[in-house]
This record gives C-alpha cells, structure tokens and sequence, in this order.
C-alpha cells in the first residue's frame, strides 16, 4: 500500500510524535508513506469566503503533487484544509479555472484524500489491525475525542457520521483498550479561542475532560495538534483524577510494540533520506 | 356547409381591456362557415346565453363558438345553453381568449390579432365537430374506506347511515388507528379510547358496516361506479367466526416480540390482540415470531383455545368486489427522529417521541399508566419538550408545519403535571401556534396554571451524563445559552406521510405531494375530491391534522361519497378514443399505454380477394375510457381518433392559426 504523505509543518514541530509514531506504526503495518517533495502550508484554514481563492493557492499545489495518488496527512487540520480544497475543486468549475491557471498546473480534483484513520480503517481495515497488535492496550480505559475538523462538515468530510462518529472508537477497540464513550467527543476544543478568549477555551476543554473524567476514561486520544494543546493546557485540572491526551498514533505505536529507540532510529533515518532528497 | 355562430365575451374589461372586440367579431364574420358574429358584455349571465339561444333559433346555427374565459370555466354552461336551443351540446367550441389571450398581454394591438386567430381555430374546429352521445354508466351502491382510523370510521359511519353498504379496509389485526393510540385529546382532555371505542362498536355492529381488518389493496381497477377492486386478507391464523376473543391464547403462548402498538416499548405475544378495545377482538398470529411457524412445535394456543378457533392452515384470502365510491384515509407515521443525531434519540431510553410519551400515560400501555423513566422506571422530575422536530426543517426534515405538536404538547405537559406533580415542564418552541377552537386558551393554561416554562429556541445537543440528560439550547427572548439537567426528553416528531403512500396513491390512482401527502382535487373548492372521479380523501393522509379537522374532513367525503352513490346513472365521458379498424395495424402500442385499461385486442375478419381474412386490431371499450389521448397520440398509423379532438380536428385548427 503506497501514498503519498503530506506532514504539515506542526508535524515537524509541537506535533512531531504524531509523525515519528505514525511514520513507525505504517512501516510495520506495510503501509508506505511517501512525503511530498518541497511541501508547503496547507492553507492553515479553509477560507470561509468561496471567492477568496488566494487561500486555495497552497493546499491546490499540494493535491496536484500527489500526482493522482492517494494523499495522506495526519494533522486534522491539514486534511481539513486538503479535502475541502479538493471538493471545492470538484465542484465549482470557475474556481478551479482561476486556481489552476494561476499556479499553472492541470488540476481537476482527482485523487483519493485520505487522514491516515482512514487508511487503517478503509484499506487495511480495523480487523487486519487488529490481528497485527503486538501488545494490546488491555485494560486501558480509553476514550476518543473527535473534535470538529474531521467530522465537519460531514458532507464534504465524509469521514463518519458527525453526531456518531465510531471510527476512532473502532480504532482503540483494535488496539484492545477498553473503549469509554463520552458525550462531549465531537465538541469543539475552542480552537483559537484559547488565544483570544480564554475563559470561553477553559470552560470547553472542561466540559470535554469532566465528561471524560465521568465516563471512567484515563485517557483520550486526538489526530488534531491543537485540540491537544488546548485540552492539556486551557483547564484548570488541580487535583483532579488525570485524564491523559494522546494523539492516536502514539498509543498504536505502543500496541504495535514499538520502542522508543525504534521510533527514534526511524525518524532520523527518515530525516536524513529526506535532506538528501532535498539538496 | 356550416352554419356557425360566433360570440365574443367583453367579460367586462377583463377582455375588452386588452382585445379589441368590435374588430374580432367583424373578423369571425369572413370565416368560413360563419354565419352570424356577435359580442355581449357578460356572455355566462343569463341575458347573455339568452343572446346565443335565440340566434341559434333566429339564423338557424348549427354550430357555436365562444370567445370567453377558459373552458374549465365556463364550457359546460354554453353546452348547456346550445342544448336548450336543441343543438347537441358537442357543437360548441370555447375559444380562451382570456387566460391564453387578454390576460397574459397587456398591448391591445398584439392581443387582439392573437383572439382573432384563437376564434378562427376554433372556428376550424367546430366546422368537423360531430355530435356526441353522452353514454349514462351505472353505479355500485357500495363503497369502499381504506385505512379504519377516526376518518375511516366517521365517513363509513355516516354512508351507512345513509342507508349504502360500506367496507372498512384495515390493515391492521384492529380498526383505532392512530387516535387509539392516545391517552386524552386537546382541549378538552376527553379520554381518547372513551370516545374512539363507542364508534368502532358502532361501526362493527352496524348492519350496513362491513370490517374487513388485517388486510391489503391489492389492485384497483375500474372507474367512478364500478371500482373492481382486490382486497388481500392476511391469514389471520384464526377462525374469526369460531373465535370468542377469551383471550386465553395470548395469555399461554410463550413467544413475544415487539409490539407496534406501543410503539415497541413493551412487549406482545405471537398470538395477539394489539390492544384491550380491539374491534373485532379476534387475535392475529403473527407468524415471524410465533414458534409453530418457525420451528414446526408448540402449539399451545390451538391446544387451550375453548372454541378451537386457532387455523394454522389458513391462507390469505382474495376479495373481489365492485364499488361505487371510494375513500381513502389511511392516517399518518411519525417521522424517526434518529436522522438528528444530535438529539441521541434511539440510543438513550429517556429521549422518546411524543406518541412514545403518550403511551406511558396510558393504563394499558408499557408502564401501566406510570409516567417514569424507562431507563430506572423512576417519575421524572424535569421534561424537556422540544418541538419541530423535522418539521420546518428544509435542510434535514420536512419544510411544513405540521400543526398537532403544539398542541400534543401543552396536552403532555399538563398530563405530566397532573401525573407528577412535582415535575416540571419545559419547551423549546420556534412558535407557538394554536389556531382552532379553544386552542389558544388550552395552551396559555398549560403555561398559566401548569407551569410549563416556554423557550423560544432551539436544542444544540443532548449530552447523556450518568443518570441524567443534559440538554443544551437557547432561549432566544432572553438570548442566553440555557441547560438543564433533563430526567427525560421528548421529541415532537413531525407527521409524516405513510411510508408506503407512493403505492396506495399509484393502486388507487390518485396523486400525492412532494411529501407524499395524498393531492386534493382543488386546495380550497374541493378539498376532499381528488383528480379521479370516485375517490376522495380524509384525515393525515392528505395533511397534518387534529382530530377535530380529520373527522370533519371525513364527513366531507363520506357526503361527496354519498351524492355519488345517490344517483342512479353516472354520465360518462363523451369525448372517447375509437379505433378506425380498417387501418389498424394491429401492433398493439396503444394497449401499453392506456392508462385505464380500456382497450383491449380483437379478431375482425375481412374480405380479401374473395377470401376472408382474420386479423387483430385494437379495440376501445367506451366505458373505460377517459378521453385522455394517450392512445391516439401513440398511434403509429393515426388509426385511433379521440371524438371531438380528431386528427383532423386539431389539424384544422393548427392550419387555421399558422394560415
């Protein structure tokens, strides 16, 4: 199973386990991920204005260097970006004109674009995933906080049902942790509000860990880096039981039975092939 | 050669205003044929079919044509006024030269050459108009109600009072429908089953009333009079005569499953009755559930039964039957109100639909009577309602209102109160909407003396939290974000079409909404007619609607159903297709297309060459057909004619407007 890998620049930076434990769990999963060449940002966010085409300059040029292959990205809001671009690209034929004469490339929308859960779940499939777990995660009361990225909006996402998602739930099932459901796992983590508004932020990240706190869950488990830094940091969460944040590929690299060492060995191994890359 | 008439309507300025009318009759009088052309202010009024009447006398007409407002209109009043000046009632024309000329322009000078031309097809026409016998059909005196909820049994009740025999066709093992589902009515809290039970005893015992439950149209055939239709009755398993409704069958059978009654909250037997009223009190088995059916042993109810009713061997029984009249009335389904996900609904016990609540009111229903919750079966303390849910939704559910919610829920909610008094109620509302008798006051009680908290705003999200529903929404008078810690919510879950509307409508030949809803012939004039004659329509299935409106819209057509019965002759269709058999091919595309079953094929002989020769051709029964041109237009050798719109007729008039 080859795909093309686009990481986006939290991934080389606050985020950088997600890539290292990911980049290590497909290599023992058989799954390829090849890194585009010379990427850039993925647009960061979607413009919410369908004429404001500038935004789209990026996130088109990074569709069209996976070559009609399929794209990969882990960070929920880089494949937020890419897949709304691409379905906007489907859909409104001026736009792609504009976009795609700008940048002077041949871009008309194809290609599967894929958030690495999909991978696992739709072509290598949980079942498969699980039978390849080397240390189940037993025991471990784990619950999944979808956030709004992936699931949102739906139509376009197409990534699960935005009320009842159970793609990440079926995730840790397949890693054999004890799977808790809290209600609060599709809402909103308040985002950017933890810079501008903060109250607004602590009051939602609450909400987020009490109710996981109730449902018996030790843990949650994110695909979004800023989901993660806001419910580890906006809370306050003194002497209350910890409820721990994960992104999902730091717990299958555990259950995939991947050290530490391996995870590092890999991810410079991988920097330097790709400084070679590059020069 | 033709003598024609023309007469041209001012009908005041509506085509005066726009068409020159001193000039279109000057220009009817050089058409060919025309004879005599005149105009007159109001032609429908009485001076003015007077005017007609006596030039058809005066210069000796054989022919009429009109230049007025549409057929639809008004066609059938100047038939009526030529047949009393003895023509045949076919020799008249309508020219429309309002809606397709004057109203739809505004220049005179474009207008007026326009009505000058519609005139002289008309014209055209009427010089190739052949009289027309208007055949006289016969009626069934017999009718049929499909679907034995309130509107089934009011309308069955009120034609067999009026001395016709009628037949119930229900579905289900009971007649009751929805009506019997509920515990009180608005606004005057009358038990439902105390007053829905009298009438279906009533309509069971009544000598011109016959019930014919458990059972399904299979096929409607025929037309206004003679419906021949096909009624499907579900092997009941059971011997309806025998059966004394003891009850002992379903006490012994050992199998369960869900019951649709209760809306699936509380089991039923195999063998059952759905509930305690049934009519007739005759148990159905079902057979996907019951252990004889699926695993060949048990057998207990045969083995108990005192009267040795219980008949594993029956079938499904096909009625046949002739009416004259037909009324459908098969009621409404609650909208599944999972597609909201965010309202969890199907996946927490304490979030029901209003029908659901409903039963928890109800002695015989899932909880005995006891509102409590059906996650703990403790009374709840705190209820939210929210209302339009799927209603009023473009974007998820159905753009109508649909007109119960408001009040069902004052109704629950003061039920509620009066249950468990220390409950509170409140209800997330976009309007409160309480047109009808005594509705207004029911609700402002609720709020008044019940303390029914109203919020004007939405629901967000249910979030389950331990033994608790936490229920986010706005209250947009206040504009604060609210929520409260819910014990139980309850979804007023829009009315629907019945699932299977599509397929009743197509059986029946009748049409339906884009939401499925059955179509009235005329939304304000004929609201209870449909656009096939014979068939006319009552309660949920044509629209949302209370008891109240459903059993007056009942009545409505059970007396259109009886003014049809009345008659001793229908007139039929004048204007049918006829096969011209000399030059029918015989390849039969007509059969395929005819809507109403009314041709059929046949064997003529003919003379050839000294022989004789046999040969199928197409042939039209009269009395079936409508007159709607499908097979004339489908003809390849032009070998069928409609009477008055022949091939040549519309030629006529195609070269009299391009010429």
């Amino acid at each position: 199973m080859r795909y093309r890998y686009f990481p986006g620049c939290t991934l080389k930076g606050q985020a950088k386990n997600m890539e290292n434990t990911t980049l290590a769990a497909a290599t023992a999963l058989g799954i390829e991920l090849v890194e585009l060449e010379e990427w850039q940002c993925c647009g960061a966010v979607f413009p919410l204005y369908e004429d404001e085409l500038i935004s789209l300059l990026s996130p088109v040029r990074t569709l069209a260097a996976a070559e009609g292959e399929p794209l990969v990205s882990l960070c929920a809001a880089c494949h937020h970006v890419l897949k709304r671009a691409q379905e906007l690209m489907q859909r409104n034929e001026d736009a792609r004109h504009k976009v795609t004469e700008f940048l002077e490339i041949d871009y008309k929308g194809e290609g599967r674009v894929l958030h690495f859960l999909e991978v696992l779940r739709d072509d290598l499939g949980f079942d498969k995933l699980a039978e390849m777990i080397k240390k189940p995660l037993e025991g471990r009361k784990a619950a999944a906080y979808y956030g709004c990225l992936l699931l949102r909006p739906s139509k376009v996402m197409q990534f699960d049902d935005p009320e009842n998602p159970t793609i990440m739930e079926d995730f840790l099932q397949a890693l054999g942790a004890e799977v808790v459901k809290s209600p609060y796992r599709t809402e909103c983590c308040g985002a950017y509000l933890s810079v501008t508004e903060e109250g607004v932020a602590a009051d939602t990240v609450a909400r987020i860990l009490d109710s996981a706190r109730k449902a018996g869950a030790e843990m949650l488990i994110t695909a979004c880096p800023l989901c993660r830094y806001n419910l580890e940091n906006c809370a306050a969460e003194d002497g209350k039981e910890p409820v721990k944040v994960y992104y999902f590929s730091e717990l299958l690299a555990e259950a995939m039975g991947l050290q530490f060492d391996d995870l590092m060995a890999k991810a410079i191994e991988r920097r330097r092939s790709s400084d070679v890359g590059s020069s | 050669m033709a003598r024609t008439g023309v007469f041209v309507c001012h009908c005041g300025t509506n085509i005066a205003g726009t068409v020159d009318i001193d000039q279109s009759v000057e220009a009817s009088r050089g058409f060919p044929g025309v004879v005599h052309a005149g105009e007159y202010r109001y032609l429908c009024s009485e001076m003015g079919q007077d005017l007609i009447k006596n030039a058809i006398e005066e210069h000796n007409l054989d022919r009429v044509v009109v230049g007025t407002c549409s057929p639809r209109m008004h066609e059938n009043t100047f038939r009526k006024a030529a047949a009393e000046a003895g023509l045949n009632p076919y020799m008249l024309e309508v020219a429309n030269i309002r809606e397709h000329c004057s109203w739809v322009h505004r220049e005179m000078d474009e207008a007026t050459p326009k009505a000058i031309a519609l005139l002289r097809a008309a014209a055209a026409k009427v010089a190739l108009n052949d009289p027309l016998d208007i055949p006289e059909l016969d009626v069934e005196k017999r009718a049929l109600i499909i679907g034995g909820g309130i509107a089934g049994i009011q309308a069955a009740l009120d034609i067999a009072e009026a001395g016709y025999v009628v037949d119930i066709v229900e579905r289900e093992p009971s007649i009751g429908g929805r009506m019997a589902q509920l515990e009180k009515t608005f606004p005057t809290l009358d038990c439902s089953a105390c007053i829905l039970t009298p009438k279906m005893v009533e309509a069971a015992q009544h000598p011109n009333v016959n019930l014919i439950t458990y059972s399904e149209i299979d096929e409607v055939k025929g037309f206004v009079g003679q419906f021949d239709v096909k009624i499907r009755q579900k092997a009941r398993s059971v011997d309806s005569v025998k059966c004394t409704g003891c009850g002992i069958c379903w006490e012994k059978c050992p199998s369960k499953a869900p019951s649709e009654f209760e809306m699936g909250m509380a089991k039923r037997k195999a063998i059952y009755v759905p509930f305690p009223q049934a009519v007739p009190n005759v148990p159905v088995i079902d057979r996907d559930n019951c252990l004889y059916f699926k695993k060949g042993r048990c057998q207990i109810c045969a083995k108990e039964c005192p009267p040795e009713a219980i008949d594993f061997e029956q079938q499904d029984v096909v009625i046949e039957r002739r009416y004259g009249a037909i009324i459908v009335a098969t009621g409404f389904d609650q909208l599944d109100p999972s597609i909201y996900g965010e309202y969890g609904y199907g996946q927490h016990p304490d979030i029901l639909t209003g029908l659901e609540f409903e039963r928890l009111f109800n002695a015989s229903g899932p909880t005995g009577g006891k509102v409590v919750r059906l996650s703990d079966g403790k009374p709840p303390r705190n209820v939210v309602f929210i209302q339009c849910i799927g209603s009023r939704d473009k974007a998820r559910g159905m753009n109508y209102c649909s007109k119960i919610c408001c009040m069902f829920t004052a109704k629950q909610a003061i039920l509620l109160k009066e249950k468990v008094p220390d409950a509170r109620s409140y209800v997330f509302y976009i309007d409160v909407r309480t047109a009808g008798k005594g509705y207004e006051e029911f609700q402002r009680r609720a709020a008044e003396e019940y303390d029914v908290a109203y919020l004007r705003g939405q629901v967000g999200k249910i979030f389950p939290e331990e033994d608790h529903l936490v229920v986010h929404g706005v209250d947009s008078l206040s504009g604060k974000i609210v929520e409260i810690k819910a014990d139980m919510v309850v979804l007023a879950a829009a009315s629907i079409a019945r699932c299977d509307a599509p397929e009743v409508g197509r059986k029946v030949g009748i049409n339906s909404d884009s939401y499925h809803f059955f179509n009235e012939a005329h939304p304000k004039l004929r609201p209870v007619e449909t656009h096939t004659a014979g068939v006319f329509i009552a309660g949920a299935c044509q629209a949302p609607k209370d008891i109240p409106d459903t059993v007056a819209q009942a009545s409505a057509a059970a007396v259109k159903a009886i003014g049809l019965l009345s008659k001793e002759k229908l007139q039929g269709e004048a204007c049918t297709a006829e096969v011209i058999q000399d030059e029918c091919s015989g390849c039969l595309n007509c059969i395929a297309v005819c809507p109403y079953t009314a041709i059929t094929e046949v064997e003529i002989e003919e003379r050839h060459h000294g022989g004789t020769l046999k040969r199928t051709v197409a042939q039209v029964n009269p009395s079936l057909c409508q007159g709607c041109g499908s097979c004339t237009a489908t003809c390849r050798s032009g070998s069928i004619n409609l009477k008055g719109f022949t091939n040549e007729q519309i030629l006529a008039e195609v070269d009299a407007i391009c010429l």
